[in-house]
């Protein structure tokens, strides 16, 4: 019973097809990861690496160009936080509310107005909390400009919400049915066991939702670029917070068309988008981990 | 029902008339069926024959389901446990129950006995450890465990847990304790266990178990009730039914004819 070497052959080429798709994909990943460090790197050629990172003023155009990262990192560090907590609290209560109590038929036109949120580009975000957001927040804290931090971090705590509600509703879906009961059949009510069974055990996929919202804060460009007012300065802790800022994408996304190709500025916004790239992979790694030991803890070991 | 079956024996619940339906699916029909206090009341039948829909029922377990409605009384106590005023919690507290899967909650040993007390409002420390050592002796599981109350649940074997969720069960201190295929996940060792375990515990409990496993039925229950299309065909003395049963269908399906 031996297969025909034509199967045999053809079964070859689909198992080669399919790997090599697969493979593109971290090849991809790869290339983007070594195009950007070597770019970003070159900027120490001429430029401390240690004043690129503890640097405290970024003025890229000036006779005696500084490229100094804090502003930019602590901008976009203050404008994601602000996102989070917006968006953690709101995400998580909407993930308990579709999984755990909506009738099945409520859920189910919940969750794609939810993933259609997920779909509006950036620009919409951006326009909207120009035109609308902004001007409110302007008057209501009665600001010089309503183009600061919270505008950025209101609008970022909406596109956040889809990846935090989709990813910890999979968590708390994934609770076993078995488990509830057990906890129904021992006369805990439907609160007591969300709050004391099924949160918990749902908590690292809850925490992976999380992270991966902040990913998703801390990269988004447009908007922000939008909304916050873009002054490279350092913000100042709490009140930063209705102030303008700089986030390391709007910077790159702003000045990225007036550099010329290979200078020192150029090479500072690729030193600028590793940083970025970093951060998002660390937090995806961490994600990760994270979701991995949570299976685990509901197998055992 | 048979006059002197229970020859004076109090009552623990007494169903009359309960019908059920999944939508228009009628699951359950005219059931009426008393359970007595401090014995073991198994409950067989083919699959689908709405003996576990049944056991559902006396702990109202299937309010979770929506599509699903029932009619008529199920007495525990003096009270009717479908009267709209009736405190869901209350009840469960009084009517526990051991599932088909052991179903351990993802937290330390301790914490999976604590759970139930710890909700109904109980915090002194001292009480709670009284409790995990009391229900877990009462389980025959404290001897395996007494040395890992703060290792997690889940690294126990299939039978421990099966066993932790019966200590889980007994820590909340019912009256009643419904087994829904108790052992259809377990070894014959555990399985031994556990039902050694069953006929301990009528002492103190009034126990209702469902089982695919007759002989199980016939070594552990002193009543038994055979169902079958959701009906009770025949409800008796557990020896009775295995040796002399009245209903043809009842002997075709404990001879192993079907089902």
């Amino acid at each position: 019973m031996r297969m025909s070497f034509k199967r045999w052959h053809k079964e070859k080429m689909i198992e080669s097809t399919l790997f090599a798709v697969a493979t593109a994909t971290v090849l991809i990943l790869i290339l983007i990861f070594l195009f950007l460090f070597r770019d970003g790197l070159g900027l120490f050629d001429t430029y401390s690496f240690s004043t690129f990172i503890t640097g405290q003023a970024w003025h890229p155009t000036s006779y005696n160009p500084q490229y100094g990262l804090v502003p930019l990192f602590l901008g976009s560090l203050l404008v994601t936080f602000g996102a989070i907590c917006i968006s953690v609290p709101l995400g998580i209560t909407s993930a308990i509310y579709i999984s755990e109590i909506a009738d099945p038929r409520v859920s189910e036109v919940l969750k794609p107005f939810v993933e259609i949120l997920a779909g509006i580009p950036s620009v919409v975000y951006g326009f909207f909390g120009l035109v609308v957001l902004a001007p409110y927040i302007q008057l209501w804290l009665d600001l010089p400009t309503g183009q600061v931090a919270l505008t950025g971090s209101i609008m970022l705590s909406i596109m956040a919400l889809p990846t935090i509600i989709s990813i910890a509703e999979d968590a708390i879906s994934s609770i076993p049915s078995s488990l509830k009961e057990g906890s129904l059949a021992m006369g805990a009510t439907r609160w007591q066991t969300i709050y004391k069974v099924v949160l918990p055990a749902s908590l690292s996929g809850i925490s992976a939702a999380v992270i991966l919202g902040i990913g998703r804060a801390i990269g988004e460009t447009m908007t922000v670029m939008m909304v916050t007012g873009n002054a490279a300065v350092i913000p100042g802790m709490p009140e930063g917070i209705i102030e303008s800022v700089r986030t390391m994408t709007a910077t790159i996304a702003l000045e990225m068309g007036e550099v010329s190709m290979g200078s020192e500025h150029y090479h500072a916004l690729f030193a600028v988008g590793s940083v970025l790239f970093l951060t998002t992979f660390i937090l995806n790694l961490i994600a990760d981990r994270i979701k991995n030991r949570y299976k685990f803890k509901l197998e055992g070991s | 029902m048979v006059n002197g079956l229970f020859q004076g024996r109090d009552i623990g619940i007494k169903v009359s008339d309960l019908n059920l339906w999944y939508s228009t699916n009628h699951a359950l029909k005219q059931i009426s069926i008393d359970v007595p206090k401090n014995q073991v009341t198994s409950l067989i039948g083919p699959s689908g024959c709405g003996k576990s829909t049944f056991i559902r029922c006396l702990n109202r377990m299937n309010d979770l389901i929506r599509s699903c409605r029932v009619e008529g009384d199920v007495v525990v106590d003096g009270t009717n446990i479908y009267d709209p005023d009736i405190d869901v919690v209350e009840l469960r507290k009084k009517v526990g129950m051991v599932f088909q899967k052991p179903n351990p909650f993802p937290m330390s040993i301790a914490e999976n006995i604590t759970y139930g007390p710890k909700i109904h409002g109980i915090k002194n420390k001292n009480e709670l450890n009284r409790i995990v050592e009391e229900s877990l002796k009462s389980s025959a599981l404290w001897d395996e465990v007494s040395d890992r109350l703060d290792k997690s649940a889940l690294d126990l074997s299939g039978g421990q847990q099966q066993r932790l969720c019966i200590a889980r069960t007994l820590a909340v201190n019912p009256e009643i304790i419904l087994f829904d295929e108790p052992c259809s996940a377990l070894d014959p060792i555990s399985t031994a266990k556990i039902e050694e375990l069953i006929m301990n515990l009528k002492k103190d409990y009034t126990i209702v178990i469902v089982t695919h496993n007759m002989q199980q039925a016939a070594r552990i229950s002193d009543y038994t009730a055979y169902f079958l299309h959701g009906k009770i065909m025949e409800y008796g003395d557990t020896e009775q039914i295995f040796e002399n049963p009245r209903v043809k269908s009842t002997e075709d399906y404990i001879t192993g004819r079907f089902g």
